[in-house]
């Protein structure tokens, strides 16, 4: 990994604290174009609160986020979603309501700005592009069914998959795997990783399961009470004896 | 099939006057208060009721009033531009604030502002008439002008063409992707702002729409009655157009027709008989409709063939226990 | 404007800011208990009111003894709570309670319609009056001005108990705590034993009371007329909301603040006076989306 890249997204001194207790205590962090972050640490540990803050769901008390010479804190999550960071959540935030496809045609509506109130969703142009990320991610023999009758491993592709129809920069990541029985888990990540691949995006993703981290990710970021505890390559960070015995428990 | 007989209904209903001229001032009154309950049925869409729209519903009325006394009697095409713009404007005033609010605030602060309307309406004698009201001056069309019974028939079929219209337009409306982006407000904000959507712009956008509807049936029934008066804004009126959009359902628009249509034959009938207790028996209705029929008039075949089911099964069931 | 004048005006406004505070009050716990707004808060208001009207000419046209009208206040509006709340809550509230909000809010509103509309039956349309509490607590004198004591002293007075009472039925009575459990975790509260239905059902009864309180109180200072429901419900939300839905104490501050503002407005602009409680409302919802004491509640995600 060069680190003479420029960074696609750095956040300097983040601090951030609900009531007395502190999920962020001055947080340095680059992210580096074509790398696959993961973020790891325990629960509490304020990974989640991260993410939302450089997507503009929180605002921390001190500290910025500056992605291509724009600064990222002051601005609402859609505001920072147009830019190219795009989110994918924990429990997966679809519309419920609405058939796989319409979500996905919904993030394209919105990204295109096809505001036209004559023109019917189904017919925007962008639905076969929609169709191939949906093909992507291996949903695309589920496009006409309701989003709220999916499996869970299902609901977290779609839910990445809308977030990719924004055609970000950059993906976060909030623990995609979990809640998916193990027995899929890496089938799913494979899925995603060539999903991400192709899509040639840059991504961060939080994760608690350590064989995830070691096979997928690039780098790894350990957290720890509101800190980065340590940064570096998998094999590196996996095997230092601290990071074993806060993070993977030993 | 189901296209085929919309297209039907609106060719007899264009041709009412003719088939029967009798209810000709029954329709208007149906039409008029349908633009405003279409209003409100885009809102439900988002999951959101107004308890005030009655007041842009008086601001249609109003702008009739105030511009047929300054002009003796103005053309009803520029009469719809104005309440257009007025209603409009006012509509994206409120909108600004309200729509940063929902559920109960949304409902709440419609309300607030209808009263506050009222009130000023009530109050503000030497400009708005007081409880009395203003007369609205009988407008031209195209410069033509007409005796009363003309005018009914011209008002009919400008009310008529206004709900086609609206209907349409809401229909696509709602097909388009801003339309379906006022659907997934009710389900997940969170995904619509992080799909780079603001959800309170999308409330805006309909919350506009809904309240040029009302404001466009306002102008139609205030024409009508040759009247502007503060009760057109009190939160009954207001009431009356949720309970409507209610009891048609959130499904479809030819529901918010048959509700308006059920509605005021039945205020119709019960006019005389308990005109006293009219607000009683609709609150009454309203809560049997939320309890047992929440799909409204649009789901009431279904319903009834599920309760017709759910009886029968029970008889089954009973029979069998006694074998 | 002088200061006779603005002495006259603050009075006018403690007093309406004692009663507003009571309906508010009740309001505010419901919410802040059961997370419905029930509009039908406002016919509970207005119909104590004639309750208590009705009640109080009965005993002085019977030749009681006048100060009798003083518990008949009292009964009146308890009365009112608790049949109408226990009702509303045991026959209509316990349907609801897991659906949709915004069906929650037509229902109360539905209730709001039937019960304006069985009150005007009841009552017809004329103005009632019953001003006995009033004439006997006589007038003082405050700092010169002549000012009738049920309104300046009686009124706070009752507004002020109310807080406390709340306050110490909340914090140091069992029922209390019961109530405040529930309000905080429900399911923590349910999986500790705690019926959360018979706190729903408390809860409403005791909202519903202070309701018909403000009204029964306010009778003997007003006329009682069609509508002053309607008008209730919405400057009782104005109070609540501009203090955060929910908070107890943030509402006595909202009342004064709108129940002074808008006996000086009554003064100095007469013609707008009924626009400045909902001006207040929007200023302060515009500067505090959640009210003055209330907490943004971020979702998880």
């Amino acid at each position: 990994m060069s680190r003479n890249t420029t960074p696609l997204l750095s956040a300097r001194g983040i601090k951030i604290s609900f009531g007395g207790v502190i999920a962020a205590d001055g947080i340095d962090l680059d992210i580096f174009p074509g790398e696959m972050l993961a973020i790891i640490g325990p629960n509490g540990a304020g990974k989640t609160t991260f993410l939302n803050v450089c997507t503009g769901y929180l605002k921390p008390q001190a500290g910025s986020v500056r992605m291509g010479g724009a600064e990222l804190l002051g601005m609402a999550p859609r505001a920072i979603t147009r830019l190219g960071v795009a989110r994918a959540f924990q429990i997966p935030q679809l519309f419920v309501e609405h058939t796989v496809l319409e979500n996905m045609l919904l993030s394209a509506a919105v990204r295109e700005r096809a505001w036209n109130p004559f023109r019917n969703l189904h017919a925007l142009p962008q639905r076969d592009e929609m169709m191939e990320l949906l093909r992507l991610v291996d949903c695309a023999d589920i496009a006409e069914r309701s989003a709220h009758e999916l499996p869970e491993g299902q609901r977290k592709l779609v839910d990445i998959a809308i977030a990719l129809a924004q055609r970000p920069k950059l993906l976060l990541m909030d623990e995609p795997t979990s809640g998916v029985a193990s027995s899929d888990k890496f089938g799913i990540m494979e899925i995603l990783i060539d999903a991400l691949r192709k899509a040639q995006v840059t991504s961060v993703f939080v994760e608690h399961d350590m064989e995830m981290v070691t096979r997928y990710a690039s780098r790894v970021a350990v957290w720890s009470e509101g800190r980065i505890q340590m940064q570096g390559e998998p094999a590196h960070v996996m095997n230092d004896p601290e990071v074993i015995r806060t993070v993977i428990g030993g | 099939m189901k296209r085929l007989l919309v297209i039907a209904l609106v060719v007899v209903l264009a041709l009412l006057p003719v088939l029967s001229a009798g209810n000709v001032t029954f329709a208007t009154t149906v039409y008029a208060k349908m633009l405003a309950v279409l209003g409100i049925f885009l809102l439900l869409q988002a999951g959101q009721v107004s308890f005030g729209h009655g007041m842009y519903f008086a601001a249609g009325a109003y702008t009739a009033a105030y511009m047929g006394q300054a002009m003796g009697g103005a053309d009803i095409l520029l009469l719809l531009l104005a309440v257009i713009a007025i209603s409009g404007l006012s509509g994206l005033i409120v909108g600004l604030f309200v729509s940063r609010y929902r559920y109960i605030f949304f409902a709440m602060l419609n309300l607030a502002f209808s009263m506050a309307v009222f009130a000023l309406l009530e109050k503000l004698f030497h400009l708005t008439g007081g409880t009395d009201g203003l007369r609205v001056p009988r407008p031209t069309l195209l410069g033509e002008s007409f005796s009363r019974a003309q005018f009914d028939i011209v008002i009919y079929y400008f009310s008529f063409i206004m709900v086609v219209l609206g209907s349409l337009g809401i229909w696509l409306y709602l097909r388009s992707p801003l339309g379906q982006a006022l659907k997934a407000v009710k389900v997940n904000e969170t995904r619509l702002e992080y799909i780079g959507l603001s959800a309170n712009r999308t409330i805006l956008i309909a919350y506009v729409f809904s309240a040029v509807l009302a404001g466009i049936g306002g102008l139609a029934f205030g024409l009508q009655q040759g009247l502007a008066v503060p009760e057109l804004t009190f939160w009954t009126r207001s009431g009356e157009f949720v309970f409507i959009a209610v009891l048609g359902g959130v499904g479809n628009v030819i529901g918010v027709f048959a509700g308006t249509v059920v509605f005021q034959a039945v205020r119709f009938v019960a006019a005389a008989l308990l005109d006293d207790a009219w607000q009683l028996i609709l609150g009454i209705v309203l809560i049997g409709i939320i309890l047992v029929v929440p799909a409204g008039l649009i789901g009431l075949p279904a319903r009834l063939m599920e309760l017709g089911r759910a009886i029968r099964k029970r008889r089954f069931l009973a029979g069998r226990e006694q074998e | 404007m002088d200061s006779t004048l603005a002495l006259i005006a603050l009075l006018d406004g403690v007093s309406y800011a004692s009663l507003l505070f009571l309906v508010a009050v009740g309001l505010t716990l419901i919410f802040g208990v059961l997370g419905v707004l029930n509009v039908a808060h406002g016919s509970f208001y207005a119909i104590g009111a004639y309750m208590a009207v009705t009640l109080g000419r009965w005993l002085v046209a019977n030749d009681w003894n006048p100060w009798l009208t003083f518990p008949a206040l009292l009964i009146a509006a308890i009365a009112t709570g608790v049949v109408l709340g226990g009702l509303m809550e045991r026959f209509l509230l316990r349907r609801i309670y897991t659906k949709d909000p915004v069906l929650q809010l037509l229902i109360t509103f539905a209730v709001f319609m039937i019960l304006e509309n069985m009150q005007r039956m009841v009552w017809g349309v004329q103005p009632y009056f019953m001003s006995t509490p009033l004439q006997l607590l006589g007038n003082i004198s405050v700092l010169g001005i002549n000012y009738t004591a049920y309104q300046v002293v009686f009124l706070p007075i009752m507004a002020l108990l109310t807080l406390l009472g709340l306050r110490l039925f909340l914090r140091h009575t069992l029922a209390g705590a019961r109530i405040t459990a529930v309000t905080q975790d429900r399911e923590a509260a349910t999986a500790m034993g705690i019926d959360a239905r018979a706190v729903y059902f408390t809860t409403f009864m005791i909202g519903a009371c202070l309701a018909a309180m403000g009204g029964a109180l306010a009778a003997p200072t007003t006329s009682v007329v069609p509508g002053m429901g309607a008008q209730m419900i919405v400057l009782s939300f104005a109070v609540a909301a501009a203090a955060g839905l929910g908070n107890i104490e943030g509402a006595l501050v909202t009342a004064l603040l709108i129940g002074i503002a808008r006996s000086f407005a009554i003064y100095l602009f007469p013609e707008v006076e009924i626009l400045v409680p909902y001006l207040i409302m929007v200023l302060v919802l515009l500067w505090r989306p959640m009210g003055l004491f209330g907490m943004p509640e971020a979702r998880k995600i």
